[in-house]
């Protein structure tokens, strides 16, 4: 046998990293039309169905006969949309200056409903948000920055700014024989809330900056009391939410302000108060009855953020029909090469099966991202531009939160299209996969937010499945100190935004690993 | 150890049915080396455990001395040609060979030069869904040459050829061992491989059965053998079989002759006048050398339909 001289290429040698196997992946995927297509199918139905939901809202409203544009509520400091309505007894205070005030009852009336039709069935009785007490703001108008320290219905003393802020103080109500003492002191652009049992003994409660409050601020009493809210179980399993009219009287005795401009007459306002049909009636009103040092004191309404509107992310909606394009093309991305038995020459130009997941997982997750990005970026501004000349009110939220509202929806279909990915490798089969992947995250997220399963069983499946991811978008969130029906009908999800979404990428994580493991040891 | 395919020991069961029972070769550089035998004989199976797509439950596959599944750009050291119908059918071809070279880190102007080089340079943005089996052989040969690699393993290149594809595969067979690289065919038709294969590696239930160069296999199976054609058939048989050779009768005026070369019988029937047309030393055939080597070896035989 004569002797040989082995082959020895002249080719360039290639660079060997992953980022070669992701380039790889990436021309599979451009190349397949299909697959672009699905992709680009997943992000037109988030814009279309967003934007068809958005043209298709109106809202209106009556004064009487008559047609009239909806109210728009009133933004706070922090640019959220607020309700600021509550009955004010105050004084202009200039520059610094403190009020003290004694509490000593705080009861109040709720309207349930009618036992017998057309008589009022009117009970005593104290919401546990009705707030009573002593407040410096900046102005009478509404939204306007302010500081209060309070005594609540049934939480206790309270030390509350701005309408998001909430400082609990010492708990339990208050009454003739336990009165409780009150003392906001602004310094500068500082307030601060004190308590006290007996007007000697003071804890401080909290404090809080009013950044440009300018130096004629408003000083004073308050009383607020916030619809008292039923939620009772409907026929079709699921539940609903009722506000009922409530108003709240305290007395308040014991009142003394100090800084310039004190000492003048004390001026009521019923803030925010509607009106009745004629335009001039207040529609329940507030009011103060005084005698001499002591101040009754009724009023209706909150100092909160708002939280029954519509948000910025039901232009979104179209995700959920989204989701469905993305993860079949995640699925396909993989099973087409189990069906086609192309992964054998895969598995040949990279022998290392885990890396060549993880780049199939890169491009798929990155393509849908993008597309996702641009749909949702697209579709939410748009979607809010036609609520608002239909004259829907959304929420407005701060920049931030849009982007994490828009990037979240397109990081959800992203990991959705990955989980599709995974159990795609895992299943090889095409038809297995999409109905596992759609059953895990869909599903459970449709059957959530439809009001026909009790509210706890709503908020487990968004909790322990994949569909707690999302929570992503939620962009108002729930408020400990405002009483509302924070149930994923309404939006709200008992995971926040991203330890839901922590939760499908976990699942997603463990299905990748999984298909990795067993794409590691089995013949191909 | 460089460029060179080492099978040793394999073995692998599929349930019931022992694929691999100890195949052993070496594929070595600078020549074409036919993988034979019957249907079912392993050769699939040890290609695939050689690639790295199978693991073997025994025994070891080297390529160029390392097993495959640890090597970095596995394209550009060993070429394979699986299943030519292991394709998406809606990329096309230039594009399927464009993720492999990606895969490699080889750009994308090697896919150009490789289409020309199997013909398929006017089909190169078509769908290979579309493709004929020959294309897709001619597409998947263009891959496995896509990384210049010095090791080429083709299982069934021939199928689906057209007598034109056959010659051109054969041809660039030879030329690609002639440059020094190591190549390994497998077919289950022996004619296939006769004016290609230098080296045989002939396969049977899970094992080797031969493992040899073509010329000493038809040697073997010629047996010496020499044909000689005369009409005086009584005088020529007393002649040879005086001589000390065994003869027997074939034919009206046919003899074959064993334990004589062809030159000592031409002389001895000139020698004792013994008219005679023709003398020819009997040439077996490689299939018939196969089907020789392989009689045992078949597991399923074509049952009559």
């Amino acid at each position: 046998m004569t002797a040989v001289t082995p082959y020895r290429s002249d080719l360039r040698a290639g660079r060997d990293g992953f980022w070669q196997l992701v380039r790889a992946e990436w021309t599979k995927f451009r190349t397949v039309h299909g697959w672009v297509a699905g992709v680009a199918t997943g992000a037109l139905l988030v814009v279309g169905l967003g934007l068809s939901f958005a043209a298709g809202s109106h809202s209106s409203c009556s004064k009487g006969p008559v047609e009239v544009p909806c109210p728009v509520p009133p933004l706070g400091p922090g640019g959220q949309a607020v309700e600021d309505r509550f009955f004010f007894v105050h004084q202009p205070l200039d520059g610094d200056g403190v009020i003290t005030a004694r509490v000593t009852s705080m009861t109040g009336l709720i309207r349930k409903p009618d036992a017998t039709p057309g008589v009022r069935n009117v009970v005593a009785g104290v919401v546990p948000w009705a707030k009573a007490g002593i407040m410096i703001k900046e102005s009478t108008e509404q939204g306007a920055s302010y500081a209060a320290v309070m005594v609540t219905g049934s939480h206790g003393v309270r030390m509350q700014h701005d309408f998001t802020e909430d400082v609990a103080g010492r708990p339990g109500g208050v009454s003739p024989r336990s009165p409780r003492w009150l003392r906001l002191t602004r310094t500068g652009d500082t307030i601060t809330g004190e308590e006290s049992p007996d007007g000697r003994r003071w804890t401080r409660v909290g404090t809080a900056r009013l950044e440009g409050l300018p130096a004629r601020a408003r000083i004073g009493l308050f009383v607020a009391s916030p619809g008292d809210l039923t939620i009772s179980p409907n026929a079709a399993g699921g539940s609903i939410a009722a506000s009922r009219f409530a108003e709240a009287t305290a007395v308040v005795d014991r009142v003394s302000v100090r800084g310039a401009g004190t000492g003048g007459t004390w001026k009521s306002d019923d803030i925010g108060v509607t009106t009745e049909v004629d335009g001039v009636t207040p529609h329940h009103p507030g009011r103060l009855e005084r005698s001499g040092g002591t101040f009754a004191v009724t009023g209706v309404g909150d100092v909160a953020p708002l939280t029954g509107e519509s948000t910025v992310e039901r232009t979104l909606t179209g995700a959920m029909a989204g989701l469905i394009a993305v993860i079949v093309v995640g699925v396909l991305f993989v099973t087409a090469e189990y069906r086609r038995r192309l992964i054998h020459t895969t598995m040949l130009a990279s022998p290392r099966r885990g890396r060549v997941l993880a780049a199939k997982a890169v491009v798929i997750g990155s393509v849908t991202f993008l597309a996702g990005l641009s749909a949702a970026g697209v579709t939410l501004p748009a979607g809010r531009r036609i609520l608002r000349g239909n004259g829907v009110f959304t929420q407005p939220v701060p920049l931030l939160t849009e982007l994490r509202v828009i990037a979240g929806v397109a990081a959800l279909l992203a990991v959705a299209a990955v989980l599709g990915l995974a159990l795609g490798a895992l299943f090889r089969r095409s038809a297995t996969a999409v109905v596992v992947a759609v059953a895990a995250t869909l599903v459970p997220y449709v059957l959530a937010i439809m009001s026909f399963l009790p509210e706890s069983v709503s908020e487990w499946l968004l909790r322990i499945t994949p569909a707690a991811g999302f929570a992503i978008q939620q962009s108002v969130p729930e408020y400990p100190q405002v009483l509302a029906h924070y149930a994923p009908v309404a939006g709200y999800y008992p995971l926040a935004p991203w330890a839901g979404f922590a939760v499908l990428c976990g699942y997603t994580a463990a299905a990748l690993a999984l298909a990795a493991y067993r794409l590691r040891g089995r013949d191909v | 150890m460089e460029a060179t395919i080492e099978v040793s020991g394999l073995r692998k069961r599929f349930g019931a049915t022992q694929a691999l029972d100890g195949m052993s070769f070496t594929v070595r550089p600078g020549q074409v080396t036919g993988f034979v035998g019957p249907n079912g004989a392993g050769k699939s199976t040890t290609m695939r455990v050689v690639l790295g797509l199978d693991a073997a439950d025994e025994g070891s596959a080297l390529v160029g001395g390392r097993p495959y599944r640890s090597l970095r750009t596995p394209l550009r050291h060993v070429g394979a040609l699986l299943d030519a119908g292991a394709l998406q059918p809606s990329r096309t071809a230039r594009d399927h060979l464009l993720w492999l070279a990606r895969s490699q880190g080889l750009g994308a102007g090697r896919t150009d030069a490789l289409l020309e080089r199997v013909g398929l340079a006017a089909a190169a943005k078509r769908r290979a869904g579309g493709f004929s089996l020959g294309m897709r052989q001619r597409l998947g040969i263009a891959a496995a040459l896509l990384g210049d690699p010095p090791m080429l393993m083709l299982d069934e290149p021939f199928n689906g050829l057209d007598p034109e594809g056959i010659v051109w595969i054969r041809g660039l067979l030879r030329s690609l061992a002639a440059e020094g690289r190591a190549v390994l065919v497998s077919s289950h038709l022996m004619s296939e491989l006769q004016d290609t294969a230098g080296h045989l590696v002939v396969a049977g239930r899970g094992r080797v059965v031969a493992d040899t160069s073509v010329a000493d296999l038809i040697e073997a199976a010629s047996g010496g053998q020499v044909t000689v054609r005369t009409t005086a058939r009584e005088p020529a048989m007393s002649a040879l079989a005086g001589a000390g050779a065994t003869v027997t009768v074939t034919g009206r005026d046919m003899l074959t002759v064993a334990g004589m070369a062809a030159e000592h019988v031409v002389r001895l029937l000139g020698d004792r006048s013994v008219p005679f047309s023709e003398v020819s030393a009997h040439r077996a055939t490689l299939e018939e050398a196969y089907l020789d080597l392989t009689r045992d070896a078949v597991d399923f035989r074509g049952a009559a339909r």
